[in-house]
């Protein structure tokens, strides 16, 4: 009998869980760690964001869920990793801190043959003063903080109404974000809602990015054959925004966000203030902070996890400039490099590099995008995960599934407007996800699976997502036929 | 928004000089986006070509 335990309960933690169930035997046991007691489906936070969707649309009980499954919520925070035992505990096993209603506060220890570390990031709000749902901008990571950026756009919706003109900005709230898709999908949905409820001429929508050209999208763009010609996401992006009346400020880092104001610099040194009446700003991502100590103690963080907090796997972390970044440097198997039975899913793995080439300012501040990790390629992690991990318990040396993201393509739907029959959506593909100028020299990527298209059919795609991941993610029958 | 109206003025002039070099889309392909018999075909030919990309990336290796 194995136990093997999942830290965090997303897109790839859930996922890497529930086919753990389904592969391994009865008598196993996979348990799952989680501060949160729900399932959010992250993308459609946008939806709830601008005053479409209800909270409890997009989220749904974790318990009830593993219960019928037969794995093991446990709803709390991992706070140490001992890959080593621990004196008085001598099997790996990472420490926990209940966080339910009753247990709050008390801590455990739970043993493990296989650990998946499926955390996600820390929204790292505190990176920019002043920025973030308690202070002086909105989110919409979490459906909670989304409700809250709904209440206050339809208050602005209700000024407007009464002949108030306002301002929404709505972006990156640090230059090293990542997440640039979501901000450009709430910033259309806002544009959208704003003419559907007929107060666009009282708006003025701004979108704040610290992409070096917009449609960068933190994978250094992409290209897309179109009309006869290879065009860059950036001619797409420029003009989706000309249509809509959508102004623009790239290259910028925001540096303090005050109460109506946000302190920003660009990255040739200009130094502004962008008033609002109402911000979204995304927050950059960190790791979750987790503690790792070797069976005597001693403190190991740094041996299992990057500086930035995300769990060092199988990766090349070599420091390299951009024209030496290689598809190659990406991980395959996600397994730590210092201990076998430790694997990271998801966000939580530290990427090798960025995708996008850096940049600074000439005082240091770094404004480009880090790499994002979506939907698509988290679960198709912790799948692979999932499986390599099956078949280690049942023998195999070392992990026997791989899920680079300079191997597989990402499929995007991004909605521009939510209406079954005016509303449109960007639908995106890019193949490879890791730009792989050894295989594809000029463009990084091929082309003939790499497209975009704006449309009412991308709109009725986004719904079935929706409707089809969240009935994925419920376990229902047949919910393992549903690709990632 | 008193305030607001001379930082206003500066984006608002930065932005209509960048739409003015931006590709603009047609009527005719404005009106495609949104033309139900069309969008029903691209709609299986956009899931075609997502089906193949997720079939092609979860090609073992």
């Amino acid at each position: 009998m194995a136990r093997v335990v999942v830290l965090g309960a997303g897109v790839a933690g859930h996922t890497a869980a529930a086919f753990l169930r389904k592969w391994l035997g009865r008598r196993d046991e996979v348990v799952v760690v989680s501060p949160k007691p729900e399932y959010n489906w992250i993308p459609s936070n946008i939806w709830v964001g601008v005053g479409l969707l209800k909270r409890n649309q997009v989220v749904f009980p974790l318990a009830p869920v593993y219960r019928r499954a037969g794995i093991d919520f446990r709803q709390a925070k991992a706070v140490a990793l001992c890959p080593e035992g621990a004196t008085g505990l001598a099997k790996p096993h990472v420490e926990i801190e209940y966080t339910s209603d009753g247990k709050a506060g008390q801590r455990d220890k739970i043993t493990y043959d296989f650990l998946i570390n499926a955390t996600g990031p820390k929204l790292n709000f505190q990176a920019t003063p002043g920025m973030g749902p308690e202070h002086n901008s909105l989110s919409v990571c979490t459906a909670s903080h989304a409700e809250e950026a709904s209440a206050a756009f339809l208050e602005k919706v209700e000024r407007m109404k009464r002949g108030e003109r306002q301002r929404f900005v709505v972006g990156t709230g640090h230059g090293t974000c990542t997440c640039e898709g979501a901000a450009f999908e709430y910033v259309v949905n806002l544009e959208f809602e704003l003419r559907s409820r007929g107060v666009r001429d009282k708006a003025e929508v701004i979108y704040l990015t610290n992409e070096y050209e917009l449609g960068d999208f933190g994978m250094d763009g992409m290209h897309i054959r179109s009309g006869g010609y290879i065009t860059p996401s950036k001619i797409f992006h420029e003009s989706l925004f000309a249509e809509r009346d959508i102004g623009y400020i790239k290259r910028a880092h925001v540096k303090q966000v005050d109460p109506g104001t946000a302190q920003i610099e660009t990255l040739d040194g200009e130094q502004r203030e962008v008033k609002f009446d109402m911000a979204m700003l995304l927050p950059p991502f960190s790791g979750v902070g987790l503690k790792a100590y070797d069976a005597g103690g001693g403190d190991i963080t740094e041996r299992i996890f990057a500086p930035s907090g995300f769990m060092k796997v199988d990766a090349d972390y070599t420091k390299k400039p951009y024209e030496a970044w290689r598809a190659g440097d990406w991980p395959r198997t996600y397994q730590s490099p210092a201990y076998p039975n430790l694997f990271a899913a998801g966000i939580a793995f530290a990427p090798p590099h960025p995708i996008s080439r850096p940049r600074t300012t000439a005082g240091g501040q770094v404004i480009s995008p880090a790499p994002p990790r979506t939907g698509m390629p988290s679960a198709m992690i912790g799948k692979a995960v999932a499986g390599s991990i099956t078949d280690m318990l049942r023998g195999a040396g070392s992990p026997t599934r791989t899920a680079s993201m300079a191997e597989m393509g990402a499929a995007c739907v991004a909605s521009a407007g939510a209406n079954p029959f005016t509303g449109t959506a960007a639908a995106l593909t890019v193949f490879p996800i890791i730009p792989d100028y050894e295989k594809y020299p000029e463009f990084g990527r091929d082309i003939n699976y790499t497209f975009g298209e704006i449309g009412l059919a991308g709109h009725w795609i986004k719904i079935s997502l929706h409707h089809l991941f969240l009935y994925k993610a419920r376990m229902r029958p047949g919910w393992a036929m549903i690709p990632e | 928004m008193s305030e607001q109206n001379n930082d206003l003025t500066a984006i608002q002039k930065a932005h209509m000089k960048a739409a003015f070099f931006a590709t603009k889309p047609t009527r005719g392909t404005v009106f495609l986006r949104t033309f139900i018999p069309w969008q029903i075909w691209r709609f299986l030919r956009i899931n075609l070509k997502m089906m193949t990309i997720i079939a092609r990336s979860h090609r073992p290796r």
